[in-house]
């Protein structure tokens, strides 16, 4: 049972990768993942929602009276958002104009809340940052992989630069919402198909 | 009892932690997230209409109040004139409004161009409207308060081939920037005479 610090740190990277593995928090996987400048950005985002909070909630375990727990761990996670989306609007607004509502929708991410309450509320401090950490990255991989794919094939580009010659004609459809189902269930697919072997 | 005591302590003590770090961070960010705003929001289309000015036009703008509503209207000066005034207007596309800068020569009249600021028009359709300077130069030169329509309504203005939705919405922002100029032309004339840039 007793897992390594190591351990609680990979299994976000693979094992419960999060929109592959534990298939949460959708919303924005689907509806940001127009390129890979805005898959990494709600990623990190999250990462550091996930870490702050994670690291907290921990923190206080003994403290929060069991009964009230998920209204404690809203406040803490909804702060760190806040926190996210001022820093995000003062240093970095481009990509705030990209990603929109999606940031306050930060809170109500099931992997967020999920972490605290799964992980976070029965661990020490140390193992739940680095479980944040890595089901962090997993997520900002995952986001940035789907991104990639999304952009590449939808505007012919890779973070903004050109990819193919200017004859390729941009598949639109991969950009736009119902090219994000269709995207992220191939992935999903090729996931299992790898996982399964 | 002793439970509830503790539930509503630690409640309000998290809470008020929170609102005081958000509200601390907010004070440090405010001045700066406003000045974003206007870089790039408005900024790059008002920097690509007033292009030659020798002023810095976001810098030099004034309020005035249209239909109970504050304006902003930002000073163009060239050759020494400050002879270009530009505002925003908007025109229902087909993903909501398309805010559109129309800078209007004040001595002449004329449009002296026109710039889209934000839009959620469709990608590779509508949002050609972004980079499409064949369409957006049709404006050029119009007086100020023209009936512009595109040219299946009876009107001059090419549309946008495969974007007639969002050519019209273009054109009726452009239509009410005249209303607008109308109104406020005594203010505008007003406050250029007494302009010192």
């Amino acid at each position: 049972m007793a897992k390594t610090l190591a351990q609680e740190f990979t299994k976000g990277l693979w094992e419960e990768i999060p929109p592959f593995r534990l298939v949460l928090g959708l919303c924005p996987v689907l509806a940001v993942t127009k390129s890979v400048e805005n898959g990494l950005g709600m990623g990190i985002a999250t990462t550091f929602v996930l870490v702050c909070s994670n690291f907290l909630v921990s923190m206080l375990r003994n403290v929060i009276p069991s009964k009230i727990r998920i209204a404690c761990f809203i406040i803490i996670i909804a702060t760190f958002v806040t926190v996210v989306e001022l820093l995000m609007q003062a240093f970095a607004y481009p990509l705030y104009l990209q990603l929109g509502i999606f940031i306050p929708l930060i809170v109500v991410n099931c992997i967020v809340l999920g972490r605290a309450e799964a992980f976070a509320s029965k661990n020490n401090p140390v193992f739940s940052v680095a479980d944040g950490l890595g089901i962090g990255i997993g997520f900002t991989l995952s986001l940035s992989a789907l991104g990639a794919v999304r952009e590449v094939l939808g505007e012919g580009t890779f973070y903004g630069m050109q990819v193919f010659g200017p004859s390729f004609e941009p598949f639109t459809f991969m950009v736009e919402a119902p090219g994000a189902f269709v995207c992220l269930g191939l992935m999903l697919c090729l996931m299992n198909l790898a996982g399964s072997r | 009892m002793r439970e509830m005591i503790k539930m509503v302590i630690v409640l309000t003590v998290l809470s008020s932690l929170s609102g005081g770090l958000l509200a601390a961070i907010r004070n440090n960010t405010q001045e700066r997230i406003d000045s974003q705003v206007l870089k790039f929001v408005k900024g790059p289309a008002i920097q690509k209409i007033l292009e030659g000015a020798t002023n810095n036009p976001i810098n030099d703008r004034f309020a005035i109040p249209v239909d109970e509503e504050e304006k902003n209207f930002f000073v163009g000066v060239f050759e020494g004139v400050p002879k270009v005034v530009a505002f925003e207007t908007k025109g229902g596309g087909y993903g909501g409004d398309v805010g559109v800068m129309v800078a209007v020569d004040v001595k002449t009249g004329k449009i002296h161009g026109v710039s889209v600021t934000t839009h959620n028009e469709t990608p590779g359709v509508g949002a050609r409207v972004e980079t499409h300077e064949d369409f957006k130069s049709q404006f050029k030169g119009v007086p100020i308060g023209t009936e512009t329509k595109v040219k299946k309504d009876g009107g001059d203005i090419t549309a946008m081939s495969g974007a007639t939705i969002t050519s019209r919405a273009v054109c009726t922002a452009v239509r009410r920037a005249g209303d607008l100029y109308e109104k406020a032309k005594p203010q505008i004339k007003q406050q250029l005479s007494s302009f010192s840039g």
